[in-house]
């Protein structure tokens, strides 16, 4: 079923009567234009406007302030180890659910052949889930990821613990900053079918207004911070 | 569920809320934790009020550019293969809604947690097509199952306890253990997680709301901490968005000024744990995200309201914050206001919506001390559109008699100021005699009404008017108002 022609003439209509307009002002149609092309930043709090180091620092800060738990490694090298801990302290099972990204593929899982890894978006069975970060923002501790078959998106609200993996050069200061990212990545301007930012592990406080962990998505949020800041 | 419309008993309503001590105890342990966490986290962000502004002009640049920005959004959306409908009213948004649900031979629908899919009353007709909407929010769920509304707009089980919400869940998830140990929140949590997460991998359909609407790229933008409305979008064939038309933004950065000021203003959080950017249906290479994209959008009264005095009020970003700062919501808690929004966002919007006819009550609902629109993110005055409405209510003749003679008299004597002042002086000088010993009167002749919930307090001395002349009087004006 698509809108019938009628409705969607009747509300442009009736927006336009309420602002005394027609549409064909060229003016109007300009302003409009410049915006979306200017897309202008508006008031960036100063918070995380800060070197490369301390930015790192306070991403590391808001992320476990918002309840995630973090490793960061010197290197890519120590990923599958650190995943190996990760899941052996928590006596999980060591198998895991990742999409086809090739950084992640890159990685020398045979340092840790005890860990069964697994590549396709998840049924809701699997209790780990790994995804690839396009980028951390400093500001609130958030991770940003895109859908797709490299991290399919199922693997960021399915399973009980989503460990994500986030390059130290890839945390901006700032939402504005990652979407300048996104805009060099997409320049013909078709984004991802989703972006997914995401900020500690899932909850809920519905139950008197007391907060609880673990809610219908991960009950826990685990970064793999690999390197330094460029 | 659809809300059936009692705002014109909202006096009675009240006076029942306020004798409701289980509503009263819920009440008195939510209202102060809300104003706390969004004390706290303004106090760490020292841009908010600039960002105040910012958003409220980003909004109302949006507003005056309307047209030409839903055309751009449609046309986004369209390009990564989404359909836009437009819905001139509520029963044309259910038509389409239903209409994609029924082509798609939906069983059903998983919801996220939406206002808009309240103020259409979108549940009994799904529900009558013989399609089962469920909704996934944890708070929706429990008053789903109890068959109530939402009595806040982001906290919709506000008005309940723990022991509620275990005695229904013991009623109505029969499949489990009528042994098993509920008395921990956590328990409650992992129960009603298990019940829907069986829902979520089995809907036809899901159907969320967005919290902005972003021009530029086509995106519906979704907040929400339990990430059910990703699973809701993500996991059906089809994924509805039902937003209203005032919910555009033009740009990926005016959502985030927006976003910037809506999660600390709701919850007292910086940024809420799930922020999705929906664009589109699943791409050719997906392995995962719903087959198809529609996005609803519904005018139902708002395009009319742009023309006029409540045009402010398409700034609303539904944060909830003017409800949990205002003594009258916090006193009745928000089913008393009789329809989809509670408390001051809700009585200026509740008679644009329903009619001022049914709606008189809720201006009237407040005392006017402002806190409203000292909190709102958007900078909406409240009070003055609160005004309107009761301008409205009194040209219209819709004001009881009794009121109607009392505003009369008062005028009359407000225009006399020589009757005025020694009638208002000789009512204070009484009342301050009489209320001397404990500066509050727990009950009143003739005013039994407003005693019987909170005592009226004495005044402490002379009026006003006769203090100002009197300080003039010594050159005391100038100085700082009296503590």
């Amino acid at each position: 079923m698509t809108s019938t022609p009628s409705s969607r003439d009747t509300v442009l209509a009736s927006v336009r009567r309420a602002l005394g307009v027609t549409s064909r002002e060229a003016p109007r149609r300009q302003e409009v234009e410049a915006r979306l092309a200017s897309h202008p930043a508006g008031v960036i709090p100063a918070r995380a406007q800060l070197p490369p180091a301390e930015r790192l620092e306070l991403f590391k800060a808001m992320a476990l302030g918002a309840a995630s738990s973090l490793d960061h490694l010197a290197s890519a090298a120590e990923v599958p180890g650190a995943i190996a801990a990760y899941l052996s302290t928590r006596d999980l099972p060591l198998k895991l659910l990742r999409g086809a990204d090739p950084r992640l593929a890159a990685l020398p899982w045979s340092s840790a052949p005890q860990i069964d890894v697994w590549i396709g978006p998840s049924d809701g069975r699997q209790p780990v889930g790994l995804s690839h970060a396009f980028a951390g923002i400093a500001e609130s501790g958030t991770l940003v990821l895109f859908s797709g078959a490299d991290n399919p998106t199922t693997l960021n609200f399915l399973p009980d613990h989503h460990l994500v993996v986030l390059e130290a050069k890839d945390v901006v200061a700032d939402y504005e900053t990652a979407w300048a990212r996104v805009r060099a990545q997409f320049p013909d301007g078709q984004l991802p079918r989703a972006i997914n930012m995401i900020t500690g592990p899932s909850r809920s406080a519905d139950i008197e207004q007391t907060l609880l962990l673990g809610a219908h998505g991960p009950r826990s949020l685990h970064v793999l911070l690999v390197g330094a800041p460029s | 569920m659809s809300v059936a419309i009692t705002s014109p008993e909202f006096k009675q309503n009240a006076t029942e809320a306020l004798a409701d001590p289980q509503l009263q105890a819920a009440l008195a342990k939510a209202g102060p934790g809300f104003v706390g966490k969004r004390r706290d986290a303004i106090a760490k962000l020292p841009e908010f009020d600039a960002l105040r502004d910012s958003v409220r002009d980003i909004k109302n640049h949006t507003l005056a550019h309307l047209d030409l920005y839903l055309e751009r959004f449609e046309e986004k959306v369209r390009e990564a293969g989404g359909q836009v409908h437009f819905a001139v009213d509520a029963a044309e948004a259910r038509e389409i809604i239903t209409g994609i649900c029924q082509r798609l031979d939906a069983r059903t629908v998983t919801k996220s947690k939406s206002m808009v899919s309240e103020e259409i009353g979108i549940n009994d007709h799904l529900a009558a097509a013989g399609i089962t909407p469920v909704e996934t929010d944890l708070g929706e769920y429990i008053i789903q199952i109890r068959g109530e509304s939402p009595s806040h707009i982001i906290a919709p089980a506000i008005h309940l306890n723990k022991d509620q919400v275990e005695a229904d869940f013991r009623r109505v998830h029969t499949d489990l253990p009528a042994d098993r140990d509920l008395v921990e929140p956590t328990a409650l949590l992992a129960e009603a997680r298990g019940e829907l997460r069986q829902r979520f991998l089995a809907a036809d359909v899901g159907l969320t709301g967005a919290n902005v609407l972003v021009a530029e790229t086509g995106a519906a933008v979704i907040v929400t901490n339990e990430g059910n409305a990703d699973l809701t979008q993500t996991l059906p064939k089809a994924h509805i968005v039902l937003a209203s038309i005032e919910k555009l933004v033009p740009t990926l950065e005016d959502a985030h000024q927006l976003l910037r000021v809506l999660a600390r203003s709701a919850s007292g959080q910086d940024m809420s744990v799930y922020t999705t950017f929906a664009c589109g249906p699943r791409r050719a290479l997906d392995p995962d995200g719903p087959g198809e994209f529609h996005v609803v959008l519904l005018d139902n009264g708002r395009s009319a309201m742009l023309g006029g005095t409540l045009k402010e009020m398409l700034r609303c970003i539904r944060c909830g914050a003017c409800m949990n700062h205002c003594p009258v919501y916090q006193s009745v808690g928000g089913h008393a206001y009789g329809w989809v929004y509670p408390g001051p966002m809700g009585s200026v919007l509740t008679p644009a919506m329903i009619g001022i006819d049914k709606g008189a009550n809720l201006p009237n609902a407040s005392t006017f001390c402002g806190r409203c629109e000292e909190v709102c993110p958007v900078r909406i005055p409240l009070p003055k559109l609160l005004r309107h409405w009761r301008q409205q209510e009194f040209e219209r003749h819709l004001t009881p008699a009794p009121q109607r003679y009392g505003l009369k008299l008062w005028a009359f004597l407000a225009r006399n100021g020589w009757l005025y002042r020694p009638a208002t002086r000789l009512a204070m000088r009484a009342l301050s005699l009489f209320g001397r010993d404990k500066g509050r009167f727990a009950s009143m002749p003739l005013a039994g009404g407003w005693t019987a919930t909170r005592d009226f307090p004495a005044p402490e001395g002379d009026t006003f008017q006769a203090q100002w002349r009197a300080r003039k009087a010594a050159g005391t004006t100038s100085r700082s108002p009296a503590p």
